[in-house]
């Protein structure tokens, strides 16, 4: 598996820019002529990645996320979303549907669920105070 | 801005665009600050002009079902796009009996 393409962003961690990341990471894939629904899949997981290392990453406070996509000859995606934030204590409670430690903003507690269902492979690696990083893969269909 | 519109005891509210936390916290407010107004009998949120929606689009309704629900009235969700139908699938709201 060789990577043929790769691309490189950071931002802050402003809630404005949830829109902002979704639409570059998915304008990147773009070249692996995605279908409608696989762009929307990795929109959807992107934006689930970013507003989680806002939320809880960041709490209140303001901080860089950096995003490293590569496309690889096997056409796969893969997107790695990274934050210096507050970290997870305890990854796999913070995986389970349904959970949130921000239910006043009503969170659903659906994010990692959502990137789950919608991406072929999620990896999280987080330590408390030392942020996380999230591994998004999909492997795009090659055209019928 | 959202379009709302308020006949026969229904408050339907047309929403637009991409759902994300960010836009959340103000279509919250809005659509709170006219329930407490109106107490309607029914909210209904129409889906037809979202084009985007994460997880945040689905507190949101889980949201509104409790603070309609809290003026003693019931929520409906209506014309969802194919494009969203899959993560309101996946969240389990269909098993509050709202979708429509």
């Amino acid at each position: 598996m060789n990577v043929t393409n790769e691309m490189h962003i950071r931002f802050l961690s402003k809630s404005s820019n949830e829109s902002f990341a979704r639409s570059v990471v998915s304008a990147f894939a773009l070249e692996l002529d995605p279908t409608i629904s696989e762009l929307a899949d990795i929109k959807t997981a992107v934006s689930e990645a970013v507003t989680n290392s806002i939320v809880h990453g960041y709490r209140r406070e303001s901080g860089m996320i950096y995003i490293d996509a590569k496309i690889t000859d096997t056409r796969k995606v893969i997107i790695k979303i990274r934050d210096k934030g507050v970290g997870i204590e305890n990854i796999e409670q913070a995986m389970q549907p349904l959970f949130t430690t921000a239910p006043e903003e009503e969170r659903a507690g659906l994010g990692f669920a959502v990137m789950q269902s919608f991406m072929d492979e999620v990896k999280v690696k987080s330590e408390p105070q030392n942020g996380t990083t999230v591994t998004l893969t999909k492997q795009i269909v090659a055209l019928r | 801005m959202l379009n709302t519109d308020y006949q026969n005891d229904t408050l339907t509210v047309y929403l637009t665009g991409e759902i994300d936390h960010n836009r959340a916290a103000s279509i919250r407010a809005t659509i709170d600050s006219q329930i407490n107004a109106l107490r309607p009998r029914t909210l209904e949120l129409d889906f037809s002009r979202v084009s985007f929606m994460d997880s945040s689009g689905i507190g949101l309704i889980m949201g509104r079902y409790r603070s309609v629900g809290l003026v003693g009235g019931s929520l409906s969700v209506t014309n969802v796009p194919d494009g969203i139908s899959r993560i309101i699938e996946l969240s389990g709201v269909n098993t509050l009996g709202v979708l429509r």
